[in-house]
């Protein structure tokens, strides 16, 4: 990283004092290393916390705190009629960073959204092989084939035109991949033959610039005073790198950071009655679930299914598996999500009827292989110790179990087999805060063989979930997937699990900072008191 | 002795095309398909997988894949990370200066204290100070480094607030990372109370990786002094009248070093083993951590490129150790 005695004097100047930080620096101890600063060639929250989160800004962008989709470099949005066009405005006077190598001669315009894009589309753009370009969110969220063209109406009006409606688009369009960034900066690292800058020290228009990075320590930004929205509250925000939950929470406690994230299940409590530090705590925007195998019989007899769903002790799970840090699920969807149907009923546990339904359903002696994860998810924390409390539950409505378990790669490519013999246990993380991204990815019959781990292909639920993308009013979506989730408990391909529950712990001089249902972490709106 | 040496460097080329071998099969043996494992639940579509085995060249024969990374490593290019898509010897160094600074304060720590003590306990041999010194390093070398090290940091920094809980420096300091060792760059900044934090974010880790091997150099000296002090030209050194400190320092400790530089050379393994618990706890950005997220990841090229030049690393401290040996005893040299 290149030095500069300016920059040198700027951090003196808003020095930490010996143990705790001064009222001008946030301390966030971050769980790990971002990969990059280019968020639109990676996956992890943990790169976006560090790089789209306080550099960069999108067209659009969720409100913190909720999924609401709000305009952002886009002053205004339409949608056409048909669903097929949809026109952004942008917004003026909007002035990108600057750092040793660049300083922007011009503000952010039209020109600036489509390279933001195109090189993620198009093989031609010089940029779309940089850094090993591999763009897996452009093409995860179908953006190749949604996009038909993007044009420029003039400097601060952009169309993009689709091949398809599609309603979720605005909601993608708020995704970390969609951060727009400076294209006159990165033609000028092209010409001086070092693109990779782009990635490496990264320019966008967001609250905070970044500063410096020393691979896994330290991350350093500094307020964007030239910030369009509401400036940041402290002048410096710094990412201490530290992977171990227990040490974060020690480095809390110590005042050698403010806030913290992924504390310990098990140290939870403690905070809790801990007067110097503060936790909050919301659901987090995930499910695990139990996926049955819907093609292949008795499990294609809703009425199995649910006799199955029955005979499971969920509260046992949350308790054992998740040590608090889980909540029982019913929908498919998070409650943190907008059209979550609260109405519906989760079944009962009662082994009881289970078994009777068993019975009528002329069902004995059922064997089930129940697939466990070898991995660790914030929506399933140890699925072999949830797969045994299955087994346990099952034993008990005359069902044996034998649990089944893959390297993970392997897991999830065997899981997709539409023959496969067995429940799945597995889980998903919402990636923009749409419930199409849960009921139509997971649940859809296009998902059948791949992403549909129950390979259930149901037509009731599926025509409300297709009619679903094809509206933008968002009200009319809630509606059908809210009809949706009633279908789904009735017919149960799944059964719901858990969702996990997320922890935040801050020490008590930290002021406004809220939850991110995404999962995100955001501090420009946190300040520091004394 | 230059001929010695030459003959040590020698058995090198074959070490290093079986590491290379060796580090190239070890990742592609255990399952997991590198591309599968990066997109996890979300999957990706069969034209995508296509497209991505090829860019990264797995549908190439593992023989042609093989002789592509021998070439590169030849040439000093030991590939890209399929994770930060950063060259893995660039990784590398930023983050192994870390890993040695660490290792050798370790490594100097478990010495200065490991073998006075273990010559001290051996010439007290079966008394009071022999016993508790062994029962304690018993205890040192059973340690779980995890659990010794959040005692440590709960005592220290937590209670007591002595030591800082992790990092390298207080975050209040920003200079260049000129040479990677924080010790040093904090004196070449000239910012005063750099080096006093740098040191004070040493010791805990220190005391940590250090610790195992203390408790093996020090067990390792008694049993050898032991040997030796019963050796009839100890009696005879003592019979001619020497002081029992010139004939410990002198005679015994000289001829007991042989194997104790032996389990010192070994000890670097451990460091490195121990050096990836150590640095996850204390947030020390070093090579331990890297390796074990890459061996998550399948990031092949960085597990393949960084075991190279781990064994590289432990090749060359062997060589040191194997000259050693020759000046310590002029026998060896000779054979």
């Amino acid at each position: 990283m290149k030095f500069k005695t300016t920059l040198l004097g700027m951090t003196a100047a808003m020095a930490l004092s010996a143990g705790a930080a001064s009222a001008q620096a946030l301390v966030y101890c971050s769980e790990g290393s971002p990969e990059g600063f280019d968020a639109a060639l990676y996956t992890s929250g943990t790169t976006f916390d560090a790089s789209s989160k306080p550099i960069y800004n999108r067209l659009v962008e969720f409100e913190v705190g909720t999924t609401e989709v709000n305009p952002a470099l886009a002053e205004s949005f339409e949608v056409s009629e048909d669903g097929l066009t949809v026109t952004f405005h942008l917004r003026e006077g909007v002035k990108f960073h600057s750092n040793d190598q660049f300083t922007p001669t011009r503000d952010f315009n039209a020109d600036d959204v489509i390279f933001s894009f195109d090189r993620q589309g198009n093989p031609d753009n010089p940029y779309n092989g940089v850094s090993g370009g591999s763009w897996e969110y452009y093409s995860a969220m179908s953006m190749p084939d949604l996009i038909e063209s993007i044009e420029k109406v003039d400097d601060y009006t952009v169309v993009f035109n689709l091949t398809r409606p599609e309603a979720p688009f605005m909601a993608n369009m708020a995704m970390d991949f969609a951060s727009i960034v400076s294209k006159e900066y990165a033609d000028a690292m092209m010409e001086a033959g070092t693109p990779e800058m782009l990635n490496q020290a990264p320019i966008g228009t967001g609250p905070f610039s970044f500063q410096a990075y020393q691979k896994d320590a330290v991350i350093r930004f500094v307020r964007n005073d030239d910030y369009w929205g509401d400036a940041a509250k402290v002048e410096a925000l710094i990412f201490a790198i530290t992977p171990d939950a227990s040490v974060r929470y020690q480095k809390v406690q110590a005042g050698e950071c403010h806030v913290m994230a992924y504390p310990n299940p098990a140290d939870v409590e403690a905070m809790q009655s801990d007067e110097g530090v503060e936790v909050m705590q919301q659901e987090g925007l995930n499910v695990g679930y139990l996926a049955y195998n819907t093609n292949v019989a008795p499990y294609d007899n809703p009425n199995v299914r649910k006799a199955l769903n029955m005979a499971i002790d969920k509260q046992a799970i949350i308790d054992v598996v998740f040590q608090g840090s889980g909540q029982i699920a019913k929908n498919p969807i998070p409650p943190t999500m907008w059209s979550y149907n609260d109405a519906v009923e989760d079944d009962s546990y009662d082994p009881e009827a289970a078994k009777a339904m068993l019975e009528e359903e002329g069902v004995t002696d059922l064997d089930l292989k129940i697939w466990a994860m070898p991995v660790q998810r914030p929506y399933n924390p140890n699925a072999r110790r949830m797969a045994e409390l299955m087994q346990a539950d099952f034993a008990e409505i005359g069902v044996d179990v034998e649990i089944v378990s893959y390297e993970w790669g392997e897991y999830l490519e065997r899981s997709k087999d539409t023959d496969r013999d067995g429940a799945v246990l597995l889980g998903w993380t919402g990636d923009n805060g749409d419930p199409d991204n849960f009921l139509a990815v997971l649940l859809g019959c296009d998902g059948v063989g791949g992403s549909n781990r129950a390979q259930w292909c149901y037509e009731p639920f599926d025509d409300l979930i297709q009619e679903a993308k094809t509206i933008s009013d968002q009200d009319e979506r809630a509606a059908l997937y809210e009809e949706a989730q009633v279908i789904f408990k009735e017919q149960a391909p799944w059964a719901t699990i858990a969702h996990s529950v997320v922890y935040m712990t801050m020490r008590p001089e930290v002021d406004g900072y809220v939850i991110d249902p995404l999962g995100g972490h955001f501090f420009n709106a946190v300040g520091l008191s004394n | 002795m230059l001929k010695y040496l030459a003959s040590r460097l020698l058995t090198f080329v074959p070490t290093f095309i079986g590491v290379t071998l060796i580090s190239f099969a070890f990742i592609r043996v255990l399952p997991g398909d590198p591309i599968i494992v990066m997109a996890g639940e979300r999957g990706m579509s069969e034209e995508r997988y296509a497209e991505l085995t090829t860019q990264y060249g797995f549908d190439r024969p593992m023989l042609a894949q093989f002789w592509d990374y021998l070439t590169g490593v030849l040439q000093g290019d030991l590939g890209t990370s399929f994770v930060t898509k950063k060259p893995v010897w660039d990784e590398f160094f930023t983050l192994f200066p870390a890993t040695l600074e660490l290792s050798l304060c370790a490594m100097i720590f478990a010495i200065l204290i490991g073998l006075p003590a273990g010559v001290i306990a051996a010439v007290n041999r079966g008394k009071f100070f022999d016993r508790a010194l062994m029962s304690t390093a018993l205890v040192g070398y059973s340690m779980p480094i995890f659990w010794w090290a959040l005692l440590l940091i709960i005592v220290f920094s937590g209670n007591l607030q002595w030591t800082p809980v992790s990092g390298r420096i207080g975050l209040q300091y920003y200079f260049p990372n000129a040479t990677g060792f924080m010790i040093w760059d904090a004196i070449a900044s000239g910012q005063s109370g750099a080096l006093s934090s740098a040191v004070r974010h040493l010791i805990l880790p220190t005391i940590v990786l250090g610790t195992i091997p203390l408790a093996v150099i020090a067990r390792q000296t008694r049993s050898a002094m032991l040997e030796v002090l019963g050796e009839d030209y100890i009696r005879t050194a003592r019979a001619k009248g020497m002081s029992p400190r010139r004939v410990n320092a002198i005679h015994a400790l000289r001829n007991a070093l042989i194997p104790v530089i032996t389990v010192i050379g070994l000890s670097v393994g451990t460091l490195l083993a121990g050096a990836i618990l150590t640095e996850t706890i204390f947030s020390w950005p070093g090579i331990g951590k890297w390796m074990v997220d890459s061996i998550f990841r399948r990031d092949y090229p960085v597990v393949q490129g960084g075991l190279l030049l781990i064994a590289v690393m432990v090749m060359v401290v062997n060589l040191t150790v194997d000259v050693l040996y020759g000046i310590i005893n002029p026998k060896i040299r000779k054979r």
